[in-house]
């Protein structure tokens, strides 16, 4: 049996979530400190969360397409997107940022803004303020939305079958793989990658619940006089 | 080194306007909660923007709406005491002063040493900010922000947070270390007594507006507003007109009264605090007032009797009377007094404009 889509799903889910860890982050520090439109961008960002991922993929097409403006220049250098590897990235990466994005940003939200404040009249530029105050204070809030997206990415179907299509070996992941497997009625692979899917997603979950009860056990201790 | 403010900022239900120079000294801003003085503060420290108006510190420019000069928090060099000290949680005693240092590691080290030792915080250094008293994260915070060398310091009612027995001992520390510092400082409460322990000139803020810079004992003996009358534990007030050189007519109370000093032209209000208040067992004189007992509280060290002008029935307007608790005893000891004639004397009336 192939094991070419676990190898591409993971590697797509795991570089999707690099990529969507720092978005998401500038993002969400980018608009908590807007004064102005901020409802709106914040819709915009948020829209992939709740759109249905064949309209992200529709979208990603036309802005990536051959005739868009973006793959018209990418062709100078023999470069297409659509029904590449880099389009699995991209797909999932999108439909991972909202939850980066909106943990985080919630993350963020919870810190006593005095302390950012404090930092400032103590002369801490704003990228120091952003590694060494915010992130570590936000540092469950992040990681939990990193694993959400880790866990999104690797799921992902719809955009992904929109932008890169389903290629075996190329673009083929998982998820794409078992729309296959049934299409074909290849019943036993579809059991087999649905579990591999089930089994990943669960441990990760599991993973994070025991991480974030550590961390509230820590925290409590270290209040203790 | 000086401080110049004269700043407008729009707040919702009012505006703040606050103008005033500060020396090496230490001002304080008394107002009551939600006037504006938190505020004032912040826009100097670059945290929140004025709408207009011109902040200099020490010759330098931070804020100017005319040239449109608004330095960053980071340039001011200002040094903010948080009502909650604000400090990192997740960084030791020594990284938290370390924080605000700038230069070398080698410097940065032997600063955090000697500001480590000068607030006596000597073996906590590898300790977190949960793990210290109130009083050593009150030391931590102004170690930190003396290490970080600002042209002025202010502090956002710090000790109003703490228990009263607490507070005490805090404000005797602050005080302490506050004495090594040489520049400006301004100290914001709505607490009467600390301000005036804590500071030699005051201004007070009432509803965004800064009324009025006082030297503190001129301020307490003689307030001339109603706001900074009741900030220095003023309890009694009446609406009052002038009508003549030394007398004048009290609305809320229904009486006149004659004034040792002479009465301003302007007069808006009248003012007599409640421990001056004596009661009159002799014949008719001037400045009394025949009252009835509304209530009476039980207070820590003196009574507090409620009553109300029995001049015309349509006066509500209670009036506050402090009494040593013996006395009290000794004017009941055949029951509650139908009646009470109090006296305001002439001298101790507050004149308010």
């Amino acid at each position: 049996m192939d094991l070419a889509p676990l190898f591409i799903s993971i590697k797509t889910a795991l570089l999707a979530t690099v990529i969507t860890f720092f978005l998401g982050l500038y993002a969400a520090f980018w608009v908590i400190k807007l004064e102005r439109w901020q409802g709106l961008i914040d819709g915009l960002f948020t829209l992939p969360l709740v759109l249905p991922p064949t309209v992200v993929g529709f979208f990603l097409l036309i802005v990536l397409g051959k005739n868009s403006f973006i793959g018209k220049f990418l062709n100078q250098f023999d470069v297409s997107i659509v029904f590449s590897w880099e389009a699995t990235v991209i797909a999932s990466t999108v439909v991972a940022f909202p939850l980066m994005y909106r943990t985080a940003r919630g993350a963020f939200e919870q810190i006593d803004y005095n302390l950012i404040s404090a930092a400032r009249t103590l002369g801490m530029s704003e990228r120091k303020i952003f590694w060494r105050i915010i992130l570590p204070l936000s540092w469950s809030g992040v990681a939990a939305g990193t694993i959400l997206a880790f866990a999104r990415a690797l799921g992902e179907f719809g955009a992904t079958i929109m932008l890169a299509g389903n290629i075996p070996g190329k673009t083929q992941t998982m998820a794409t793989a078992i729309y296959s497997t049934v299409q074909a009625g290849k019943r036993d692979d579809a059991y087999l990658w649905s579990g591999i899917i089930i089994v990943i997603s669960f441990v990760v979950m599991i993973l994070m619940n025991y991480w974030s009860k550590a961390q509230k056990k820590a925290k409590t201790t270290s209040n203790e006089r | 080194m000086s401080i110049y403010v004269d700043i407008k900022k729009s707040m919702g239900a009012f505006s703040l306007s606050a103008e005033f120079e500060a020396g090496n000294e230490i001002m304080g801003l008394l107002g009551s909660s939600g006037c504006g003085k938190s505020m004032t503060l912040k826009c100097i420290a670059g945290i929140m923007t004025p709408d207009e108006g011109r902040i200099v510190l020490n010759g330098r420019v931070l804020f100017d709406s005319d040239k449109n000069i608004n330095l960053m928090p980071q340039e001011r060099k200002t040094g903010y005491l948080f009502q909650n000290y604000a400090l990192f949680p997740h960084m030791t005693v020594a990284e938290n002063i370390a924080v605000g240092i700038h230069g070398s590691k080698e410097a940065k080290k032997e600063l955090v040493r000697e500001k480590i030792s000068s607030f006596y915080l000597s073996g906590l250094e590898s300790r977190y900010p949960a793990q210290i008293s109130g009083g050593q994260q009150q030391r931590v915070a102004l170690a930190r922000i003396f290490a970080s060398e600002p042209d002025i310091i202010m502090l956002d009612e710090p000790f109003s947070a703490l228990d009263s027995h607490l507070k005490w001992q805090i404000e005797l520390e602050t005080v302490k270390a506050l004495e090594k510092y040489t520049g400006t400082i301004l100290f914001v409460s709505h607490n009467r007594d600390e301000v005036y322990r804590l500071c030699k000139r005051i201004a007070v803020i009432e509803h965004g507006h800064m009324e009025s810079i006082h030297d503190k004992s001129e301020m307490f003996a003689s307030p001339n507003t109603l706001a900074a009358s009741k900030l220095t534990g003023c309890k009694n007030h009446s609406k009052a007109k002038k009508i003549g050189e030394h007398e004048l007519y009290a609305i809320d109370w229904d009486c006149s009264l004659k004034s040792e000093a002479v009465v301003p032209d302007d007069l808006k209000y009248v003012g007599i605090r409640a421990h001056y208040l004596v009661m009159n067992v002799g014949e008719n004189i001037e400045n009394q007032l025949k009252c009835r007992v509304e209530r009476v509280i039980d207070d820590t060290f003196s009574m507090m009797v409620l009553v109300t002008s029995n001049n015309s029935p349509n006066v509500k307007e209670e009036i506050v009377w402090q009494i040593d608790k013996e006395l009290w005893q000794e004017i009941c000891r055949n029951g509650l007094p139908e009646e009470l004639s109090l006296i305001m004397p002439a001298d101790k009336l507050l004149l308010l404009r």
